[in-house]
């Protein structure tokens, strides 16, 4: 077994119902996201992801998918535990939304006060994200990401094919437009 | 015995070495770990950028290389002081191996070493008994992932047990 110069560029793991998705169900163009809420380029890529499901609204749906770096981000994997407690509570969008507008502000202390802004039971989701109520869920997209090569964040498969190119919106609105196209 | 690109190929033997591994001169090689699945990662340098870089990904996925029981060995040829340093900031925990007196000595025997002096971005897989089982070389500038790895340790395995931890 060698294996030519080559990177892998299909997803591996099909997008299924236990996955967030915003967007169409029946959108022709399907993004999924391999993020980290504390990765600065997964920060920056945000409004512009935003701004595609905007602008692209009957074609496409975003999927995301947890990919905490831990060992550099030491915040991203309670800030993924605790979207998925916000997803318990069919409110993963918004909590998505507010971690990638807090950057600033994952420490337990900040965090907490998010998740009562946004109307959680803050103990709640506290005592669930202490004895790791969601890690396995988060575990599970990790690896999927790292069976599909995914190799940093963010990382992006438009329907099931690696985005090789950037994150600012002209390069998403082109992608999106070619996998329309296809 | 090497591919057209230089890197050493599945079937071959691996030729064992020990490489200083820590500043107190502690050295370490694959041959320590007979009876183990070993990756050697040869890689250009540390510090990359940190989002996609290779080796602070593959402190992340180690669970997963845990699965197969796997030791991992980064090797680079900057110096141990510099791989302390980069570990520490990136939480590295496996080890990273200085290739760097003689330079690059090891990387040459493997086939992962640069005209720019530097290693290749190189995966090697060394299957139990010390041969490699499988091998790719990447552009330098491009983090192969661990897909590649976990598909040969999933072969290496699939006629021996999966451990699990």
């Amino acid at each position: 077994m060698t294996t030519p110069l080559q990177v892998t560029s299909r997803l591996r793991t099909p997008v299924d119902e236990t996955d967030h998705v915003r967007g169409p169900a029946d959108a022709p163009v399907t993004i999924v996201e391999y993020g980290d809420f504390q990765c600065r380029y997964c920060g920056a890529a945000y409004p512009n992801l935003a701004e595609v499901l905007r602008q692209r609204s009957a074609t496409v749906r975003l999927v995301y998918r947890h990919f905490p770096i831990a060992n550099v981000h030491p915040y991203a994997e309670s800030a993924a535990e605790v979207a998925e407690a916000a997803a318990r509570r069919d409110r993963f969008w918004d909590m998505h939304d507010w971690l990638y507008e807090h950057q600033d502000q994952l420490d337990p202390v900040h965090l907490s006060l998010g998740v009562e802004q946004l109307g959680l039971p803050p103990d709640e989701v506290s005592a669930e994200v202490e004895r790791h109520a969601y890690a396995d869920r988060v575990r599970r997209d990790f690896v999927g990401g790292i069976r599909s090569g995914v190799n940093g964040t963010p990382t992006l498969f438009v329907n099931e094919i690696r985005h090789e190119g950037g994150h600012d919106l002209p390069e998403l609105l082109a992608a999106v437009d070619a996998a329309a196209g296809a | 015995m090497t591919d057209s690109d230089g890197l050493i190929r599945s079937g071959s033997r691996a030729p064992d070495f020990t490489l200083p591994a820590t500043p107190d001169g502690r050295r370490i090689g694959p041959g320590q770990f007979r009876g183990r699945p070993v990756v050697l990662a040869f890689y250009p340098a540390d510090w990359t950028p940190v989002c996609g870089d290779q080796m602070t990904l593959y402190q992340a996925a180690m669970p997963e290389f845990d699965r197969y029981d796997a030791v991992l060995l980064g090797i680079s040829v900057d110096s141990v002081w510099s791989h302390q340093a980069f570990a520490e900031a990136r939480g590295i925990a496996f080890p990273l191996l200085a290739d760097f007196e003689p330079k690059g000595e090891v990387s040459r025997r493997y086939g992962a070493y640069t005209s720019q002096g530097q290693s290749a971005r190189a995966l090697v897989v060394l299957d139990p008994d010390g041969m490699v089982a499988w091998s790719q070389l990447s552009p330098p500038e491009v983090n192969p992932g661990a897909d590649g790895i976990l598909d040969a340790l999933e072969e290496i395995g699939s006629d021996r047990r999966v451990v699990t931890r």
